[in-house]
């Protein structure tokens, strides 16, 4: 094997590849090569390193130098300074935004210095492509363990004391699950993997499985061989087909090299994987739906019980778990349950992984240990809000969860605090809001997706959904009244108590969680036609401020409604019936004479 | 729909094989090589790996492939109609050859989405859900293509547009002259 005295890591998660990091690749060897480097300097391009939104990113180690935002007409500079001469290219370091200080090595970032990596512990650190890379710092050291050193007694034993919780959002003890398909006895069991990744704002199951794909093989083995299965599937959605061929090409390997298959490591446990794509259904996230779309059905959610447990997959006893849920697995063999449960707050134990996106400084993939405060994500980690703007809300949870505004920044994250404000931990959609949205209009927002991916099966859902959709586009289009905040209040609470599956039991959270905290935003929709965050386009007012019109005809130009008019250099006046409030008007003044309310 | 599936065994392969031979060639091999036997329920199985591949050849699912697809996994017509329209990935009309879609998952949402796909209508002039009528663009809606960082985003096929504002828009259109 050939030993490098540089490696360079690259990070090719699905922000860097569309920031375009494969041309910095390729100018990258190009310019390895020219300077006669190729057998002293390796590439290595992993999956995310987190931070999305300074990418494309590398580090070059040994001494681990942090470069962001790097374009291929850096790599002449990167190779000829750094690699040759061994001088950091200062300009593509990271800037503090606070007090403009260089930093050098990513452990120093503020993003990355208050995370926990246990999740994540390979992404952006190995080559997702190659299970040698995987082999080399320790993977399938805890399935070989587990086959070889324990009983399946222990292995769910080990994960009960863990206190491992489902991070695919309802947080069911993860051990429980596996005891409970353990004591079924049956002629075939299954373990399935539900990366569907459903939450709209979401992208932490796709970077782990692009990132490290085999941390998810092996924990799947792991609980194969801990209930007794000796076949499993993953279902991802069909939106992901980089993490499909990054997995499919991680399953190839592991039979390969005797890891899945028949008898592995010489025990008599045999085990083996199959991909199964979704095609676009949000509800088959749903474990009964999920189960009824790998068998080639409709994805409609059934009735529990029977749980999959007794019976999921092929009527045959299922464990199911979510994708990041299975990334902890190899961790807590190796380490122990007891080592895993010291982290964490009380009855949360481990990290969790957030998507961190919207109007936040620092956005990306990111780890915390439970127990943390949203204040410390979105502030310390998040960098707070972009563009100097107040904070509105963090909407975590997605469509099943709800918003949390400022005066709850410090309740710290947990399975137990987050429903006392009306959110859920959810699979780690963490959207922050400035004072630019509307909290009407997410609600509304929410409100039609759910709609939109009813699967129709019962009427509190399928009906339910689509008149509390009304009511929020009555509101939003300012033709609401104040009994439609009644009526909105009424059937949220009949559809959370009588719709079948989880999709509609938690649909009216969206709703009822900016009904709580921002009832005022809902009244003054409604009584003064006002929207105060200027989203909700039909209560717009646009005017012209006569002391500032210039009378030139642009926007009378502009104007598709033909809702202008005055005569050329004196004062233009809008006439608010015919406007449509498309804004043109306002782009087009060079005088910026247009006001809107 | 109008139903052909009572006449004569694998008509519907003799017609697609007119219409199309290599794409029909193609997804019949792809079906060969699935472990396909009498067991419908294991068959099922099978069922919406293979419309996917059906889906990637023809751009869409028009009714000799449903027709095809349903001879030789042994599955009624009907029920794969229930399938397609179930799943809103499939689709059985042609669509434009390049695939604009505007991800209006929650981030991209907050960060202005709406206002990006309204010029889309406007530049191309058709609604969501629709193709151009020279068939150069189908405009479609998805939500969260996992770049959220850099929303707004556009996917245009398999390309994605991070940081999207109105004014990219007649941009991004003017990459896909053919
Ligand atoms: C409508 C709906 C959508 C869901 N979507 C997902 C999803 O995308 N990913 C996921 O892991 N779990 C999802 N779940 C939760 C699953 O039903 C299931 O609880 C979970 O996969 C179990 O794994 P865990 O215990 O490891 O969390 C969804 C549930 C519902 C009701
Ligand atoms: S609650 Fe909604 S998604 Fe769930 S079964 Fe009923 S209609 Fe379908
Ligand atoms: S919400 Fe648009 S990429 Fe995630």
């Amino acid at each position: 094997m050939n030993h490098y005295r540089t490696q360079i890591l690259l990070c090719a998660g699905g922000a860097c590849i569309s920031s375009g990091c494969e041309s910095v690749r390729d100018a990258l060897l190009r310019e390895i090569k020219a300077n006669g480097l190729e057998s002293e300097i390796e590439v290595i391009t992993t999956g995310c390193m987190g931070m999305c939104e300074i990418g494309p990113m590398m580090v070059v180690s040994p001494e681990g130098i942090f470069y962001q935002k790097v374009k291929p007409e850096d790599m002449a500079d990167v190779v000829r300074e750094h690699l040759v001469k061994g001088c950091v290219v200062e300009r593509l370091l990271y800037k503090r935004a606070d007090n403009d200080e260089l930093l050098r090595f990513m452990e120093d970032i503020p993003f990355f210095k208050l995370q926990k990596k246990i999740v994540l512990r390979n992404c952006g650190k190995i080559n997702p492509e190659k299970i040698e890379e995987y082999i080399a710092v320790g993977g399938y050291e805890a399935l070989g363990k587990a086959l070889t050193s324990m009983t399946p007694e222990q292995v769910i034993e080990e994960v009960l004391t863990s206190g491992l919780r489902g991070r695919g959002g309802a947080g069911f003890p993860t051990g429980l699950k596996w005891k409970f398909t353990a004591k079924e006895s049956a002629d075939q069991k299954y373990v399935l993997c539900n990366a569907d990744e459903g939450d709209p704002g979401a992208f932490m199951d796709r970077s782990q499985l692009e990132g490290d794909p085999h941390s998810i093989i092996e924990a799947m083995a792991i609980a194969g061989y801990a209930i007794g299965a000796s076949k499993g599937y993953v279902y991802v959605r069909a939106e992901y087909p980089l993490a499909i061929q990054r997995l499919s090409n991680a399953l190839d390997q592991a039979r390969a090299k005797g890891l899945l298959g028949e008898n592995i490591f010489n025990s008599d446990f045999s085990f083996d994987l199959q991909i199964r794509m979704g095609a676009g259904a949000f509800v088959c996230g749903e474990e009964t739906a999920l189960m009824r779309s790998i068998e080639g059905y409709r994805g409609e959610p059934r009735p529990k019980p029977p749980f999959p447990a007794q019976k999921g997959l092929f009527e045959k006893p299922t464990v199911l778990n979510n994708v990041e849920t299975y990334a902890n697995i190899p961790y807590i063999i190796m380490h122990g349950g007891a080592e895993f449960a010291k982290i964490g707050s009380g009855k949360s134990t481990g990290t969790k992984v957030f998507a961190l996106a919207g109007h936040v400084n620092n956005s990306g993939l990111v780890e915390v240990p439970m127990g943390i405060t949203l204040r410390e994500i979105v502030y310390d980690i998040g960098g707070g809000i972009r563009g100097g703007k107040d904070f509105k809300a963090v909407q975590i949870g997605g469509p099943s969860g709800g918003c949390i505004p400022k005066e709850y920044l410090d309740t710290p994250v947990t399975y137990e605090t987050l429903p006392t404000l009306g959110a859920i931990m959810g699979s780690g959609g963490l959207i922050v809001m400035n004072e630019d949205a509307c909290m009407v209009d997410v609600a509304r927002y929410f409100m039609d997706f759910i709609q939109d991916e009813s699967c129709g099966k019962c009427t509190p859902c399928r009906i339910g959904t689509k008149i509390m959709l009304d009511l929020l586009n009555k509101i939003t289009h300012g033709e609401g009244t104040e009994q439609d905040l009644e009526q909105l209040e009424f059937l949220a609470g009949q559809i959370g108590k009588s719709a079948l599956c989880g999709l509609g039991q938690t649909a009216p959270n969206p709703v009822l969680s900016t009904l709580r905290y921002f009832r005022h935003e809902y009244v003054e929709h409604i009584k003064d036609k006002h929207c105060r965050s200027k989203v909700c386009r039909s209560m717009l007012r646009y005017t012209i401020d006569a002391a500032a019109c210039k009378g030139c005809g642009l926007c009378k130009k502009a104007c598709p409604a033909d809702a202008i008019s005055g005569e050329r250099k004196a004062p233009h006046s809008i006439a608010a019936d015919k406007c449509i409030r498309c804004g043109a008007c306002m782009e087009a003044c060079p005088f910026t004479a247009i006001e809107v309310k | 729909m109008s139903c052909d599936c009572c006449g004569k065994k694998e008509k519907a392969l003799e017609k697609l094989m007119k219409l199309e031979p290599k794409k029909t060639t193609e997804l019949v091999a792809f079906i060969d090589s699935l472990p396909l036997g009498n067991d419908i329920d294991a068959n099922r199985g099978c069922l919406i790996e293979t419309l996917h591949r059906a889906q990637t050849i023809f751009g869409y699912l028009p009714a000799e492939v449903q027709q095809l697809v349903s001879e030789r996994l042994k599955i009624t017509r009907s029920e794969i109609y229930g399938v397609i329209s179930f799943y809103s990935y499939f689709t059985d009309k042609p669509i434009g050859r390049h695939k604009i879609n505007v991800c209006c998952g929650t981030a991209c949402f907050v960060k202005g989405a709406t206002r990006i796909v309204d010029e889309f209508k406007s530049k191309l002039g058709i609604k969501e859900g629709e193709t151009t009528p020279d068939k150069k663009f189908f405009l479609g809606v998805l939500r969260c293509v996992g770049a959220c960082s850099l929303a707004p985003v556009v996917m245009v096929d398999d390309h994605v547009y991070g940081k999207v504002t109105p004014e990219m828009v007649s941009t991004i259109l003017a990459d896909y002259q053919d």
